[in-house]
């Protein structure tokens, strides 16, 4: 692998991802997108008695899916990287405690996804053979740890997002056929000074935008190049300041731009205001949606930038700002 | 808009507002408006019920805070009531049924945690503000009434 400006990889011999899995919630199971998850669940505890155990046993579910998939023997799975948004992470560590895989618990916010993907390129490309990736988000445990009760009788304002119910996975393998994972941009922390805890997508709306202008001036790629540009979940007000912003920077992504919280619930019948969030937002969008295009061909060239808002309750209610990140990779047959 | 809106934080924060739809004002008022009527108007419905049967006044006051509280709490536990305050907004938050419903409604969730540190330690986290101001106010203004009130003051 080698280095393209300052924050891009090239692969020199692009890993493959193998096999993906996705298990959703309900409400994602109500979405446009239900059809290409490998499970949605009638019942958001899954028959635990909490919801931090309901969204462990959605990600170890997800895992053992993914490797059942794959066809592959979880004994010759290196390393893998998992992460969500509960304090300390404790879904993935508490999901995948049995799994016996050496383990790396990673914390991106949002945009674990991609850092998981990210990691297990670089470690295919050097030591591992096959490097499993999940990441989970859970709306109930989000809410509870984030804003306020579920029964609380309160208001949601326009600009919120609805943290997605679910988990994706992926296997990242040394050598196969594709789809390749051919470089990847990893992003800085920026922060623009948004504080409003219900405003994520213009928060970490900059954020993509630094990942993604570095990316095409890494690369000296184009937004053309790519069949699909899509980040993780900026919902329907990041998206618009996204293409707006690239805009004035003189990239025109309106084409074949999208965002995974946009697409994963139906605005006008799913009451979810700006959209999806959550890890599991472009982890489930990505696994389920489109890694099958992908596969059959859909989309040959696809850009997926996972963004995360590095917050929590404590420093919102500091009156600190949110830091925004993303991190980028291009997949490409 | 002529400048990048990322040139300054002060610049996207307006860039940020100009994008960002705005609640339904109207809309959130007129809601709030006739269900909280609507809740005070049970609320006087009870008060004059408890009136013709002879009771008085600050009996009456208390039944009807006692069965305001039990309905909310008995809604919010067949999650109901979050589905009344997410449309009538204050409607529903301002009376004694959203005092209820904001302290039932961590009682739940953090059951999970056991019913000591849990129901019982968070039950106040989203009530509890109101307490200790709602308190605070009272005494504040109880020892206005002392100071400046030239009458003799019962105190009990």
């Amino acid at each position: 692998m080698k280095k393209l400006g300052k924050q891009t990889i090239q692969f020199d011999n692009p890993p493959t991802i193998l096999e993906t899995a996705s298990i959703v919630g309900p409400k994602e199971a109500d979405g446009p997108l239900a059809k290409y998850f490998d499970q949605c669940l009638d019942d958001e505890l899954w028959g635990e008695k909490t919801w931090e155990k309901a969204e462990s046993k959605i990600i170890k579910e997800t895992v053992n899916s993914v490797i059942a998939k794959s066809g592959i023997s979880s004994d010759t799975i290196d390393y893998c990287f998992a992460g969500d948004l509960l304090n300390q992470c404790i879904s993935s560590s508490f999901g995948l405690r049995e799994i016996n895989i050496p383990f790396f618990g990673i914390f991106g916010a949002c945009s674990t996804f991609v850092e998981g993907l990210s990691l297990a390129a670089v470690f295919t490309e050097s030591v591992a053979e096959n490097v499993l990736c999940a990441a989970s988000s859970h709306f109930c445990s989000a809410e509870k740890q984030f804003r306020f009760p579920l029964e609380l009788g309160n208001q949601r304002p326009p600009t919120a997002q609805w943290t997605v119910t679910g988990a994706g996975s992926a296997i990242v393998t040394k050598s196969g056929t594709g789809p390749f994972i051919t470089t990847m941009t990893t992003g800085k922390i920026v922060d623009m000074g948004i504080k409003d805890a219900n405003s994520m997508g213009a928060a970490m709306a900059p954020a993509a935008l630094d990942t993604l202008i570095t990316h095409f001036k890494d690369t000296g790629r184009t937004p053309n190049y790519y069949d699909a540009i899509i980040t993780g979940d900026l919902g329907y007000i990041g998206k618009d300041i996204l293409i707006d912003l690239a805009k004035l920077q003189g990239y025109n992504i309106k084409s074949n731009y999208n965002d995974c919280g946009v697409l994963i619930f139906d605005k006008s019948t799913q009451d979810t205001h700006s959209g999806g969030s959550g890890c599991a937002c472009c982890g489930t969008v990505f696994s389920g949606y489109f890694f099958n295009q992908l596969r059959k061909k859909e989309i040959k060239k696809l850009l997926l930038i996972a963004t995360g808002a590095l917050t929590n309750s404590t420093t919102s209610q500091q009156g600190e700002s949110i830091p925004g990140i993303a991190h980028a990779i291009s997949i490409e047959l | 808009m002529g400048s990048n809106p990322l040139d300054t934080k002060k610049d996207y924060q307006n860039y940020v507002d100009q994008k960002s739809p705005n609640s339904p004002i109207l809309k959130n008022c007129f809601n709030a408006f006739w269900v909280g009527g609507l809740i005070c108007s049970i609320g006087q419905i009870i008060m004059d019920i408890c009136a013709s049967k002879g009771l008085d006044t600050q009996i009456s006051g208390t039944i009807v805070s006692i069965i305001l509280i039990g309905i909310s709490a008995f809604l919010t536990g067949l999650n109901i009531f979050n589905k009344i305050g997410k449309f009538a907004g204050a409607g529903s938050l301002v009376p004694i049924t959203g005092f209820a419903n904001s302290i039932v409604s961590p009682a739940m969730e953090y059951k999970s945690e056991g019913y000591v540190m849990g129901v019982g330690g968070k039950m106040f986290t989203v009530a509890g503000p109101v307490l200790v101001f709602g308190i605070s106010a009272s005494i504040i203004v109880g020892f206005i009434y002392l100071i400046f009130n030239t009458q003799t003051v019962p105190l009990v």
